[in-house]
């Protein structure tokens, strides 16, 4: 990982609303192919956060650079999974899939290659055609992660995508992103309030402070996968997240 | 895992093979209660006027409605012109209003829900536009038009327009953040957006919208056959009137309904085509 080339700069990133600082000189890396969580209380500013990785609301001060160039969706390929289920009622599942890759005006071989790939490591084969009102909640929300990797993103951002699942659900699909992630090698940044979660997903957990947000700590998770929530180490490594917390 | 995937996708094939079945037999059900509230209504009418309960002069029974209608297969009298003549001179005129007010109005209602300032160019004018009622542009469609075809046609045109242009632009303003989010954050357009999620979005309601027009145009038609006309289902009905013909007028109303209900069904079934994703439930 030390060796690893620097995939996403966030480089004092400061966002205000009026008097409000809601985000205050946040900087950090990530590495090409890097898993990160950020774990930080509810109202800090995540989605200020996220909305302006995405482009989505511009920094009052502060850059991000993608390959060491102003993060763009239009040049950059980042994708971005919300909470709430966000799969287009009006396409099917594979459909959905394709979404990004025709966006982005790729060429009907690699859309095809790519949605296949994608749909095989999702195993809905038999569901391609499915419309998302003719799916379960999980299933929409696998469909939408689906899409999220299939344009091997520059950067995927994923905002508590398992929110709403229950707790079987979650394990089911916390090894199924992990799965995708190590077959696209994409780089991701996952926001969840789970400490659990954050432990078994990442590779390097940052902690956000109350408003206005700033880095608290950076831990690096070292386990070997695939991870046991029983594992003393975990659950060493979840304490300590834990213990920084505790100021929430 | 792979055990985990294959009980939930059984579960979900399962349980929509049930639903399916569940609104096959409902709609077998409902088919029944309609036919039987329809029969029950038809005898209680020809039995009203059989007995004398309502004069022959101001109601006619349903038999003598059958009988003038396949009368009217024929024969032009007493209103000039076969039902066939009156039908096709009615549809001609309904579908040119009615199409023109679906091309210019679904576009014009999705345009103004998404560019904000098409929007606040052309809705002082439209709000004023829309409350007057079709009829009352008679007299100026006159003066502008004549009393030919396309007056006949400008006032459908105009009860159809309006609910076309709400729905559509409705439709797009209620389009969720979230999906405007997910293609802006795929790198798409301003148009990109619109065209591959508002207007995907906007699409059920916008049917609502020309379904609701094509009854207005239809319900208009009699209007506008008002202007000096010599065929037409609604030219029909005023004949019928003018000749104290119960029957006759009777025969020219459930023929608009009749082809309105087909119509509607024709509508439905591109509609269940064009949004086939909409969800039943």
């Amino acid at each position: 990982m030390e060796n690893q080339e620097i995939k996403v700069q966030v480089n004092h990133l400061t966002k205000r609303f009026g008097d409000l600082l809601v985000l205050n000189d946040i900087s950090f890396n990530i590495k090409k192919g890097e898993f990160v969580c950020i774990v930080g209380p509810t109202g800090c500013g995540k989605t200020t956060f996220l909305n302006l990785l995405t482009r989505l609301i511009d920094p009052t001060e502060g850059e991000i650079l993608i390959d060491g160039e102003p993060a763009d969706p239009k040049k950059h390929s980042i994708s971005f999974v919300f909470q709430e289920p966000s799969a287009f009622p009006w396409l099917t599942a594979q459909q959905n899939i394709e979404y990004g890759l025709r966006i982005k005006k790729k060429s009907s071989e690699e859309i095809a290659a790519q949605s296949e790939k994608i749909i095989g490591l999702l195993g809905l084969e038999k569901y391609r055609n499915a419309y998302p009102h003719e799916m379960s909640v999980s299933m929409e929300q696998r469909v939408v992660i689906g899409r999220a990797f299939a344009l091997n993103p520059d950067l995927l951002l994923m905002d508590e995508p398992y929110g709403q699942m229950d707790i079987k659900m979650r394990y089911y699909l916390e090894d199924e992103v992990i799965r995708l992630w190590q077959a696209t090698g994409s780089t991701v940044l996952f926001i969840t309030h789970n400490l659990e979660e954050a432990t078994y997903l990442a590779e390097r957990v940052l902690i956000l402070s109350n408003k206005p947000a700033n880095i608290k700590a950076n831990i690096n998770v070292d386990l070997p996968r695939p991870r046991k929530v029983s594992d003393p180490e975990f659950i060493k490594i979840r304490k300590e997240i834990t213990d920084m917390i505790k100021w929430w | 895992m792979s055990d985990n995937s294959k009980q939930i996708s059984t579960e979900t094939a399962n349980s929509i093979q049930i639903e399916a079945k569940a609104k096959r037999r409902e709609a077998r059900q409902l088919l029944l209660i309609s036919t039987v509230s329809v029969l029950v209504f038809l005898c209680l009418w020809e039995l009203a006027v059989r007995a004398g309960w309502i004069d022959s002069k101001y109601l006619c029974a349903p038999t003598m409605v059958v009988e003038t209608f396949l009368q009217k297969l024929t024969d032009p009298k007493p209103d000039g012109a076969v039902l066939g003549v009156h039908i096709i001179t009615s549809l001609r005129l309904v579908l040119v209003g009615y199409l023109t007010a679906v091309i210019i109005g679904v576009p014009l209602g999705l345009i103004m829900g998404y560019y904000h300032t098409f929007d606040k160019l052309v809705s002082p004018i439209f709000e004023i536009v829309r409350p007057i009622p079709p009829i009352a542009w008679i007299p100026l469609s006159i003066i502008w038009l004549g009393v030919g075809t396309t007056a006949k046609a400008f006032i459908i045109f105009l009860a159809a327009f309006v609910p076309c242009v709400i729905n559509s632009y409705t439709g797009v303003k209620l389009t969720p953040v979230v999906y405007l989010n997910v293609a802006k954050t795929s790198g798409a357009s301003n148009w990109e957006v619109f065209w591959t999620v508002s207007r995907n979005y906007a699409m059920p309601l916008a049917f609502t919208g020309i379904q609701v027009a094509l009854g207005n145009a239809w319900s208009t038609l009699v209007a506008s056959e008002l202007l000096a006309a010599t065929a037409g289902l609604g030219y029909m009905i005023q004949q019928g009137r003018s000749l104290v013909r119960p029957d006759v007028i009777i025969v020219g109303m459930l023929t608009i309904g009749v082809i309105g209900a087909i119509l509607t069904t024709l509508l439905s079934k591109l509609e269940n085509h064009v949004v086939k994703w909409r969800s039943r439930a």
